[in-house]
């Protein structure tokens, strides 16, 4: 399966991802090349195959809805590259 | 005593031969000695680690005898460790304090080990040479020119140099068994379910799991002691009671049945290692065992279903790096959207960024069936190979790379690059558990043989290692390649 600039275009924009003019074409070939590896599978039929999503089939765990953590707010946000006032700061969204 | 075993190290703590302070300052020598050369470590943590030492020491005088007291050990750099820099191999976590432990870390810290430090690694685990790593490639202590393999190549280096007494890695798609053939240790991945998973910093969250890296399977069992049992933070762990996996090491293998699958010695295969696999296989049988070929009819698939679940789980674990909440930012962003874009653009590697791409591809719209469910589809297909094998035999056993490590900067195209694991891959999208171990020795480089098991079934894998181990010396190998170091304890 070959792709095109527009479509790796794409596909970086929905990754949010940034590829330069440079960048392209060899993007392209690699991701290109990747897709003919991954079409191998396409040669076995897999009519009524069951998908796998877990090896032994569990079913997801449940727990009490309770508050079992306790709150590190001004903690966990020194991590953040801008913070104030208990709030993360990000570029202008809104005029 | 750095060369030594955690076994024989555990037994010279306990008999006072030597003091955890000691060994701690040993191993942190020839880090200072030989990290420069091989940059196995990004993180050398040696205050806290002799605080932790001199700690474990006073509690041994108090009484404490566990297995584990006083054994330094390294951390993966994916593991959260708290107050510690964590930084996944990645320019995006280059500044990233973990406010938290890890599971597997807490466990650690709880048997009283000591910390050495954080090893280097593929950038989120992506990678099979380690040379993705945004701090750099780590080397092979045999051969400074050659890959340790990856994408634990950290970890494998730290203990086949011994920088450590024992290591922690993860294994997605052949991380730990890989590195751990090239730089002729032990390493194992445990079945899925069985480790936390809390804490370590998910690539493909339906393959991922964590396991020892260690000089020994008997050390592989004693870590897995540590790091095995249900977890209540990991909605995926498995609530099943964790057997003592010492307990069954000595069993004799008489009647043991070893499966050989046919695929796993086909065309790609080097001579070498074709021959030391079977040269293992001949000394399993004089050990009283029967070897059987097995059919995993689609294994040929596995690498293709593989680039799509791993990649597809990738973009949407690796969505939360978007620069507000930790980790790099991009200088002056124009808007939010230059602000994600430029952070990631710059954050991320070129290999992380293929595969994000990849995975969103496979996942956007129009595409999940022809993928993502195509390949869970395969997934069940390479499942049920495993299962009919495992009717008729007890362990599957083959060679855990079709060859030894290759020179730094020699695979250049992705593709090539993911074929190199081409027996290990399988074993993850079953989910089941493996070992690799040393077995043989060609043009100065080690070659590992892949052990793998029933599902929870470690301790047979770990049982078949180790009889290996009591009847040949490929894991006792040391490299004579790095300058001769300090601390000899």
């Amino acid at each position: 399966m070959a792709l095109d600039k527009a479509e790796v275009e794409k596909i970086a924009h929905l990754a949010r991802l940034h590829i330069s003019e440079s960048e392209t074409e060899e993007v392209t070939t690699r991701i290109t090349d990747i897709l003919t590896l991954i079409d191998q599978m396409q040669s076995v039929d897999t009519e009524g195959v069951e998908p796998l999503a877990h090896p032994l089939d569990v079913v997801q765990r449940l727990r009490v809805d309770e508050i079992t953590e306790e709150d590190q707010r001004d903690r966990l946000q020194q991590l953040a590259p801008a913070s104030e006032d208990g709030l993360y700061l990000v570029p202008k969204v809104l005029e | 005593m750095i060369n030594s075993t955690v076994a024989e190290i555990s037994a010279a703590l306990a008999a006072g031969d030597i003091s955890s302070v000691e060994i701690t300052q040993a191993y942190l020598n020839r880090i200072a000695t030989l990290n420069g050369e091989l940059n196995a470590f990004i993180t050398v943590c040696e205050d806290s680690a002799l605080l932790q030492a001199k700690a474990a020491d006073d509690a041994r005088a108090k009484g404490n005898n566990s297995p584990l007291l006083g054994i330094p050990l390294a951390h993966k750099d994916i593991f959260c460790t708290k107050d510690i820099l964590t930084t996944c191999g990645s320019r995006m976590l280059h500044n990233f304090v973990s406010p938290y432990n890890a599971t597997v870390v807490e466990r650690f810290i709880d048997a009283g080990t000591v910390l050495l430090g954080k090893t280097n690694m593929d950038e989120f685990a992506m990678g099979s040479s380690n040379e993705t790593s945004y701090f750099g490639d780590v080397k092979n202590p045999w051969n400074t020119e050659f890959v340790p393999g990856g994408s634990s190549g950290g970890s494998a280096t730290a203990v086949a140099a011994d920088l450590c007494a024992m290591a922690t890695g993860t294994d997605t798609g052949g991380s730990i068994r890989q590195p751990a053939a090239f730089c002729g240790v032990t390493g194992f991945k445990p079945s899925y379910g069985r480790v936390s998973r809390w804490g370590m910093i998910a690539f493909a969250s339906s393959l991922d799991q964590a396991g020892p890296i260690t000089k020994s399977a008997e050390d592989a069992a004693l870590m897995l002691n540590v790091m095995s049992g249900l977890d209540k933070k990991d909605s995926t762990s498995i609530d099943r009671p964790v057997e003592d996996f010492t307990a069954s090491l000595d069993q004799p293998l008489k009647g043991l049945r070893i499966g050989v699958p046919k695929q796993h010695f086909a065309e790609g295969l080097s001579r070498e290692v074709e021959q030391a696999v079977r040269d293992a296989l001949a000394e399993y049988e004089k050990l009283g065992a029967i070897i059987k070929e097995v059919d995993l009819t689609n294994s040929h698939l596995s690498v293709s279903a593989y680039y799509v679940v791993a990649p597809a789980e990738a973009s949407a674990n690796l969505s939360r790096f978007d620069g507000v909440r930790y980790g790099y930012r991009c200088e002056d962003p124009v808007d939010l959207e230059d602000m994600y874009k430029r952070t990631r653009s710059e954050g991320f590697g070129e290999e992380v960024k293929r595969r994000i791409m990849i995975g969103t591809y496979a996942l956007s719209a129009g595409f999940y069936d022809a993928y993502y469910r195509k390949a869970q589809k395969i997934r069940r297909l390479i499942k049920d190979d495993f299962d009919r094998a495992f009717e008729e035999v007890d362990v599957i056993i083959g060679p855990t790379s079709p060859h030894t490590a290759f020179k730094l900067g020699s695979k250049s195209d992705p593709v090539s690059m993911y074929l190199e694991d081409i027996y290990t891959i399988a074993v993850n999208l079953a989910g089941l558990p493996a070992a690799s171990i040393p077995v043989g020795m060609a043009n100065g480089l080690p070659m590992g043989m892949q052990i793998i098991g029933k599902y929870f079934d470690e301790a047979k894998i770990l049982n078949v290692a180790h009889q290996f181990q009591q009847h040949t010396d490929w894991h006792k190998q040391k490299s004579t390649a790095l300058v001769t170091a300090s601390g000899e304890a």
